[in-house]
């Protein structure tokens, strides 16, 4: 049911199986594949430790948050019944990193703890139950927008006030480069602090795929083909906020994978909510590994931030589709 | 075949009482006019009938089982219920749309089984939507998104479908065409509940016609019975002349009264 027969998914899979071999030789260190490949199943010296210490938990986190971001943005889409939704219409990266920035402030926890993913993922709850409060429950996309860009501002300002606030010069550097988004310097120590929350996410948001079909033609429909519509709602919020608190917590802000992925597979999948939730979390898998490889490859003296990067495509994109549907924004409720 | 009866039914939609002591039971193999003024709580019937609300007195009865202890599929597959003005979100083909109204039977639209595939064909075809499968469902006129959403209701094969002005915002020739496929429905032994404002299509269309005026029912009965002028004027504040020939009744709505 959620695959499809289309080539959609093996060819997204061979795609990042590509990605992931780029992934694994593109550095400063110069690799070749057959070497990458060698050093990742036995010892090679110096560039197993590249490969493995480096390489390989910078291609999983990129793999496993791309996937979560896909899967989320594609859930939230399908469940508000609008393709600009994204877990960042809600603030909820914003206020997942409020969240992080809090607990690593406190002087409590450094940046691999236990405590970062579940102050994340407390902030992301709480950013989409309040704009999900304030707004209402049947409301319209532009006021969830101005709720969410309001909690995400709010969330901001926290963060910036404890920059500001911060007596340790270290911590603040800290707090700044984790904040921008990256998956430089990562290791397996970050994957493992990531992956639980990121399959319990997955696994909140899959099964809501037959529910999200019958959303397609409202609430009350979905309700009258047997469809426990809150319960659906409970999973997809719930399944968004931890994954963008797992992301969050391990990589920093890296926002707009979930808004663009599904809109890359949805015209091959007949725009079918349900058929589009595997495809969207591949898809961002993909786009968010081919961003990080090409952070890598920009000539800078330090390395472009992937965050910073995909805000620089997402954004434009996400103004294309604005323009392109403002019609039908004006009225459509949410 | 399925009865469906509603006792003694109280809704409040916050503080305010919606409907009180309403009993009823529409007859199956008849088609059901409920008509009223705005606000007499014509929807929260219907969604109470659909088991969508919650009474806070009263209950709904399907075959002396009670609608609130039901499970969400079994009632889902007794009971089709169409929303008013409903809309499709994405531009799916409009034989998804329609395989939509197998989910509760546990058919998954791209995977429907032999069945599930004859019951949208048959729903397509009574609603004279054949040849519009792959349209995508936004492209599709009002008209014929109206149909649409009907033959999904009606894939469902459910032995009670509940519509909600199913013909608002369509054109004469539309109108006429739903309330055909609904009342030949009704004949096929299923219970069809229809709210409606036009009261001529109600006299002509319906068997029996509920008035409800303010969460209580006034009269029910067959049109002639129900649509009188001193009903019109009580129930919805207006001077209308009731007029017969040979096609049945026609109401004609002539001026609103002065605010009692």
């Amino acid at each position: 049911m959620l695959l499809t027969r289309s080539p959609l998914i093996p060819g997204l899979l061979a795609l990042l199986v590509a990605l992931s071999l780029a992934s694994l030789v593109i550095g400063p260190a110069p690799i070749s594949i057959p070497m990458a490949l060698k050093a990742l199943v036995s010892y090679q010296g110096a560039a197993s430790i590249v490969v493995r210490e480096l390489r390989l938990p910078r291609t999983l986190l990129a793999l496993l948050i791309g996937w979560i971001s896909g899967l989320a943005g594609a859930g939230l889409q399908g469940l508000l019944r609008n393709p600009l939704a994204d877990t960042a219409v809600f603030g909820a990266p914003q206020a997942a990193a409020f969240g992080a920035v809090l607990v690593i402030y406190s002087g409590l926890v450094g940046t691999l703890s236990w405590a970062l993913p579940f102050a994340a993922i407390a902030g992301a709850l709480l950013s989409i139950a309040l704009v999900v409060a304030v707004a209402g429950r049947s409301a319209t996309i532009v006021v969830l927008v101005l709720a969410g860009l309001a909690v995400g501002s709010l969330a901001g300002a926290g963060t910036s006030l404890a920059i500001s606030l911060s007596p340790n010069p270290f911590a603040v550097t800290e707090i700044v480069f984790w904040l921008l988004g990256s998956f430089e310097d990562r290791s397996m120590v970050h994957v493992m602090l990531a992956s639980p929350f990121i399959l319990l996410a997955t696994l909140l948001i899959l099964p809501a795929a037959s529910g999200l079909r019958a959303l397609a033609l409202g609430e009350e429909t979905a309700r009258s083909l047997g469809i426990n519509v809150a319960l659906l709602r409970g999973r997809i919020v719930a399944g968004a906020a931890i994954g963008t608190g797992a992301a969050v917590a391990v990589a920093g802000s890296i926002g707009f994978i979930g808004l663009v992925a599904p809109h890359l597979v949805r015209p091959f999948l007949g725009y079918d909510p349900a058929r589009t939730l595997v495809p969207a979390g591949l898809a961002g898998a993909a786009l968010l590994l081919a961003a990080d490889c090409a952070v890598r490859l920009i000539p800078s003296g330090a390395e472009v931030k992937v965050g910073v990067l995909t805000a620089l495509l997402g954004v434009p994109f996400f103004l294309w589709v604005i323009a392109r549907r403002k019609a039908e924004l004006v009225e459509a409720p949410a | 075949m399925m009865r469906l009866e509603i006792r003694s039914l109280t809704v409040d939609l916050g503080k305010r009482r919606a409907l009180e002591g309403i009993s009823l039971s529409p007859a199956p193999g008849r088609l059901t006019a409920l008509i009223g003024p705005n606000g007499a709580g014509k929807t929260t019937l219907l969604r109470a009938m659909a088991g969508l609300s919650r009474p806070s007195a009263g209950e709904v009865v399907l075959n002396a089982a009670s609608l609130a202890r039901m499970r969400a599929s079994e009632r889902a597959r007794a009971i089709a219920y169409l929303p008013q003005g409903g809309g499709v979100a994405w531009p799916l083909p409009v034989a998804s749309v329609v395989a939509l109204g197998r989910l509760p039977h546990g058919e998954e639209p791209d995977n429907l089984p032999p069945s599930g595939r004859e019951a949208v064909a048959t729903a397509l075809r009574s609603v004279g939507l054949q040849g519009f499968e792959g349209r995508p469902a936004t492209s599709l006129s009002g008209g014929e998104r109206a149909r649409m959403l009907l033959a999904r209701a009606l894939a469902t094969q459910a032995p009670v479908l509940l519509a909600d002005e199913p013909i608002a915002a369509l054109d004469p020739r539309h109108q006429l065409i739903v309330l055909k496929v609904l009342r030949a429905h009704a004949r096929t032994g299923a219970t069809v509940v229809v709210i409606l404002h036009d009261l001529t299509l109600a006299a002509r269309f319906a068997d029996d016609i509920v008035l409800l005026e303010q969460g209580k029912i006034v009269v029910c009965g067959p049109p002639e019975t129900v649509l009188t002028e001193a009903r019109l004027a009580s129930g919805f504040g207006i001077r209308a002349r009731v007029v017969r020939d040979a096609d049945g009744l026609s109401v004609v709505a002539q001026s609103p009264l002065p605010e009692a």
